[in-house]
């Protein structure tokens, strides 16, 4: 065929067609957000669909704001940079519940309303639990609950062994107890000391029950703790196989039935009942004794900054509903956490006893952003979970990898 | 506009090679436009998935970005600072250290057993269809599948590998937990993966070499080894080539696999440029734009480098 002009316009017209197609589809979803009742409302809960207890209540709670709810639900991992990206793009989401950590890195980059300005009341959760989204004395999110790091215990392999659970109370007589178990030929302990966030969460209540401090990791007292889980690794009380066990993973590993201790959250109990063996939960001891501050997990609600400002009023709306007393009990019912209110705490108790060493340790614990440390904590819990891992693979002595630590986190 | 001109009848070939100077003048310039508009969606899609991306990242890891200038889109240029960051970095001189051994061992072997398998499948005995099609499977699965499983397999407390070993008396290995296995393990997983894409661009080249001259070799006394040495090797080199090359770009940025399987562990005992980038970018919970770009730029010189090396020695050759 020859050329003409016809062939060149239609060349040309295919070309621009896709590209016309793609302005006028964002343009049309920026207009229809902002002109509808549709709210948009980010959570890090893939598990649950729409239709389970979690998805309803979000919708019923849009409703209730008289507004749609469009929920999406991403991993956890993914949703801080999902956040910062959709900022940059100005299409943050109206509500979005983000793992406390993320609450100090998404301040930093100034996309978070402060609860305060919104006109929030937070002044019934506790303290510790919302220190965590606490910058300079103001708060950016409302905790939907708290969980946290405790550990279980197999009773059959503990009585096997001949442990009293009772008897474990400091650092010694937990190492003793896991000589017995592996004398009487069970495993002894099980966590997770895998290179990502979740190591560092794994490796601090341990790291603070020896009194350290964040800003020294290579104090006596932090390598203290590391030379701690280096001597379970080396004895074979723990396996190797913890650098690379997540926390799902690591319970796996106890649901085997075959260690005596696994160290893991409140959001496996659940699992805990089908796992077929009785168990029991102490508080993970401190060096000398007295229960070890165990960092604060959970989510945080949060408002990200809209140029819409009108569209705070339902926000607030939708963040009182998911928050209010009432959902607070059916929500962290749902989600295995703890209250993250005194007076729903009690109620929590009240219906399920399981619950009591977790209120427990909850109360003992602490925020790994909190304390002024916001965005430095990540720049610090990297190196840390790195140094875990080349000591307990035996690349370097626990003092070597924390001063590796120290070093780079000094750097930032 | 141009209405009344697109409709006006055809010229027949003949016709327009007659037509007056002006009237070539214009034919040519319209082939050129057309030549232009079919280039048009070509042209395109390179700027919006090429060269805007490799812009962007060039702009990240020229600036420094913190994530409160990353949303705001104001980070002040920087220069090479982003680049010194990552040079005096302690876990540079290992990460590169590991890029290359993982290149290059994995290449090798990849090359060797996929020639191997090639030659041995190009004699066409029976079911040996059915033996090559097996022999892609590592390639047809996702890699998140071949990765966890090889993660299982090397598990040092349950895995297979072991519990075979076991069988030789043979003390556990922590595969992907001692420092110095954790490398070699995600290099044993990556060579597995690749010996089918060597397999089937060698197995192909192989089909275009003539069989007369084997036939001829053969008359003239030519062992096995001699026909392979003197024959099937030499007029593989172009396909070898090729095929070593692109082995080499995809094995410098293989990230999913190591990610899957270490995430650059223990320690940074398997880190390699491509996974530190991540780790830099999206790993840890504060986001470092500037210095995982910048080791994503460092990442794609290198594999320039050995794409410009690859096109001379191939002048070289045809010269």
């Amino acid at each position: 065929m020859k050329p003409t002009r016809r062939t060149l316009m239609a060349v040309a017209t295919a070309t621009l067609l896709p590209l016309t197609a793609c302005g006028g589809g964002s343009g049309s979803s920026g207009s229809s957000s902002s002109a509808g009742g549709t709210y948009t409302f980010w959570d890090p809960y893939p598990q649950f669909d729409a239709s389970s207890d979690w998805g309803r209540r979000v919708t019923a709670c849009g409703s209730a704001a008289g507004a749609k709810l469009k929920r999406t639900s991403y991993d956890t991992t993914d949703l801080g940079n999902k956040a910062l990206l959709a900022a940059q793009q100005g299409n943050a989401p109206d509500v979005m519940l983000v793992d406390n950590p993320v609450v100090s890195t998404l301040v930093e980059a100034g996309i978070l309303n402060k609860t305060g300005d919104l006109g929030l009341d937070t002044s019934s959760i506790q303290q510790n639990i919302i220190g965590a989204g606490t910058i300079d004395g103001a708060s950016y999110g409302v905790p939907i609950g708290a969980n946290t790091l405790a550990l279980y215990y197999n009773k059959k392999v503990l009585s096997a062994a001949g442990v009293d659970p009772a008897s474990v109370k400091d650092w010694v007589s937990l190492t003793a107890a896991l000589k017995k178990v592996k004398a009487a030929g069970k495993k002894g302990i099980t966590f997770s000391a895998i290179n990502t966030e979740e190591g560092s969460f794994q490796f601090l209540p341990w790291f603070w029950g020896a009194g350290g401090d964040l800003t020294k990791l290579d104090s006596a007292k932090g390598v203290a703790a590391l030379s701690l889980w280096k001597q379970w690794v080396d004895a074979g009380y723990a396996p190797k196989d913890v650098l690379q066990n997540t926390q799902t993973t690591s319970w796996q590993e106890f649901a085997t039935g075959d260690y005596a201790f696994g160290e893991n959250g409140t959001w496996q109990l659940g699992n805990a009942d089908k796992a077929g063996f009785p168990y029991g939960v102490v508080n993970i001891p401190g060096q000398n004794g007295g229960s070890a501050p165990v960092p604060t997990g959970g989510e945080f609600v949060t408002v990200p900054v809209q140029k819409d400002s009108s569209r705070y009023d339902v926000s607030k709306k939708i963040v009182g509903c998911l928050t209010s007393s009432t959902n607070l009990l059916a929500t962290d019912t749902t989600l295995m956490y703890v209250a993250p209110t005194a007076a729903v705490q009690t109620e929590q108790v009240a219906k399920n006893a399981e619950l009591k060493p977790w209120v427990a340790a909850v109360a003992a614990a602490r925020g790994r952003t909190s304390g002024g440390l916001g965005t430095k904590y990540p720049t610090i819990s990297q190196p840390l979970w790195t140094a875990v891992q080349a000591a307990l693979s035996g690349g370097k002595s626990p003092q070597d990898a924390l001063a590796a630590a120290q070093s780079s986190a000094q750097k930032g | 506009m141009t209405v009344a001109r697109v409709d006006r009848p055809r010229r027949a070939p003949a016709a327009a090679a007659r037509a007056s100077g002006s009237g070539a003048r214009s034919l040519r310039r319209r082939r050129r436009l057309t030549a232009l508009a079919f280039l048009t969606p070509l042209l395109a899609y390179l700027a919006a998935f090429y060269v805007y991306p490799l812009y962007r990242n060039l702009d990240l890891s020229l600036r420094d970005y913190t994530v409160r200038s990353f949303v705001a889109g104001d980070a002040p240029f920087s220069g090479w600072d982003n680049f010194r960051t990552v040079l005096d970095d302690p876990t540079f001189g290992p990460a590169m250290r590991h890029t290359m051994v993982f290149t290059f061992v994995s290449i090798a072997f990849q090359y060797v057993i996929g020639l191997a398998l090639a030659v041995f499948f190009n004699r066409h005995f029976r079911l040996s269809t059915v033996l090559r099609a097996l022999f892609l499977i590592p390639w047809l699965l996702p890699l998140i599948v071949s990765a966890s499983t090889w993660s299982w397999m090397f598990n040092s407390e349950s895995g297979v590998v072991n519990y075979f070993l076991h069988f030789f008396g043979v003390a556990p290995v922590g595969w992907l937990t001692a420092p110095d296995w954790a490398l070699v393990s995600v290099i044993i997983a990556n060579i597995w993966i690749g010996i089918p894409f060597n397999l089937v661009i060698l197995y192909s080249g192989l089909q275009n070499i003539p069989g007369e001259l084997y036939e001829a070799a053969a008359l003239d006394g030519a062992g096995a080894w001699q026909q392979f040495r003197r024959i099937t090797f030499p007029l593989l080199r172009p396909v070898s080539a090729i095929t070593l090359l692109l082995g080499l770009v995809y094995t410098l940025k293989v990230f999913d696999l190591i990610w899957i399987m270490t995430k650059g562990g223990p320690g940074d005992a398997s880190s390699t440029l491509a996974t530190w980038s991540y780790q830099l970018g999206f790993g840890t919970l504060l986001p470092r734009f500037g210095p995982g770009a910048a080791v994503g730029n460092i990442l794609i010189l290198i594999a320039l480098v050995f794409g410009l090396l690859h096109i001379r020695v191939q002048r070289r050759q045809e010269a």
